[in-house]
């Protein structure tokens, strides 16, 4: 018993020391121009679910919980902002052309179409982050519009 | 046996950070690789850059029809090494810019198709087509190419191909000969 509280302690230290390597967030002050919210005319319901459902991974701002600044939640957080963000950046929205857009929009669709998106291990914590059969159906029709208005 | 529990915890969370580094890792040799492949490529012509793109897509198309999904994977890793090898120089600059844009597209579905299920290629497919279809009416292709459509993929869906003969990527064995042709580009 008295090596395994040896260890115990060593990983306890190990623990506490990752809390003190830095971790780059991604937060932003300022809502850049090209967002997609400023340069598109999105109904007041949608903005909200986009913000919870997506922006945290898809944009330049991300909400984070106390639990994400822990490491190495926060790594692996971190990672998974970076995938996200190079997929699809609303706070980047305009910078697109518009083939660039419509496959994303195309993209959009299908991912929640498909139950794909939200990721099914962020939605576990953020579980107001999930689309309603009502949701998906809204934000479906409204990037599809915008698709076509392209 | 609080600590012990702890320590636990923190060994896993350890190691998820560990595998997440090493797949990283993975990730810059690959691409590592495929510039290697692109400074092979650049001493082409770019006709023959053109023809490289048409072929792969082709491969990709004929995978898609056979319902091959590893083929179709395969044959879109190929495709995003010649796209990132096409050479916009010798084009005007408003063609440049398009073909930029173009390319760009088409390499971000050809990355997705080499990574995903037959139902999800099919739909990558589908705007690839487009892309493909954009890009040899810029550049034109010394074969003549054939634009097939069908017409319940997906609210209408076109593809090109070699052949006047209707194969649908987009149900494969399911509905084999839905659609015609469209149009013939030469």
């Amino acid at each position: 018993m008295r090596i395994v509280k040896i260890i115990a302690i060593i990983l306890l230290v190990a623990f506490v020391g990752i809390q003190f390597i830095p971790t780059t967030r991604n937060q932003s002050d300022t809502v850049p121009l090209t967002d997609f919210m400023l340069v598109n005319n999105v109904p007041k319901t949608i903005q909200k679910k986009l913000q919870v459902s997506c922006y945290d991974c898809h944009s330049n701002n991300t909400q984070y919980p106390w639990y994400n600044k822990i490491q190495p939640v926060a790594w692996f957080l971190e990672d998974h902002i970076k995938e996200g963000k190079a997929e699809l950046n609303f706070s980047e929205w305009d910078s697109l052309s518009s083939r660039r857009k419509a496959s994303k929009l195309r993209s959009i669709v299908k991912q929640i179409e498909a139950g794909e998106m939200p990721l099914d291990s962020y939605t576990l914590i953020h579980k107001e982050a999930v689309f309603s059969e009502e949701e998906a159906k809204e934000v479906i029709n409204f990037m599809t519009e915008l698709k076509d208005s392209l | 046996m609080k600590n012990l529990k702890m320590s636990i915890a923190a060994m896993l969370l350890l190691a998820v950070s560990f595998t997440n580094a090493q797949e990283k890792k993975k990730m810059n040799h690959d691409h590592g690789d495929m510039k290697m492949d692109h400074s092979k490529m650049s001493t082409m012509k770019s006709d023959a850059k053109t023809e490289a793109i048409l072929s792969d897509y082709f491969n990709l198309k004929n995978a898609l029809v056979a319902d091959d999904t590893k083929k179709a994977a395969q044959a879109g890793s190929k495709l995003v090494v010649s796209l990132k090898a096409f050479d916009t120089d010798s084009y005007s600059k408003e063609n440049q810019e398009e073909l930029e844009d173009i390319i760009e597209d088409a390499v971000e579905h050809a990355e997705h198709i080499s990574e995903s299920a037959i139902d999800h290629q099919r739909e990558h497919f589908k705007t690839l087509s487009k892309d493909i279809t954009d890009l040899v009416a810029i550049t034109g292709t010394k074969n003549t190419l054939y634009q097939q459509f069908c017409p319940m993929y997906d609210k209408g869906s076109a593809w090109l191909s070699t052949s006047k003969e209707v194969k649908n990527p987009y149900y494969g064995s399911r509905m084999l000969k839905c659609g015609k042709v469209q149009k013939t580009i030469q």
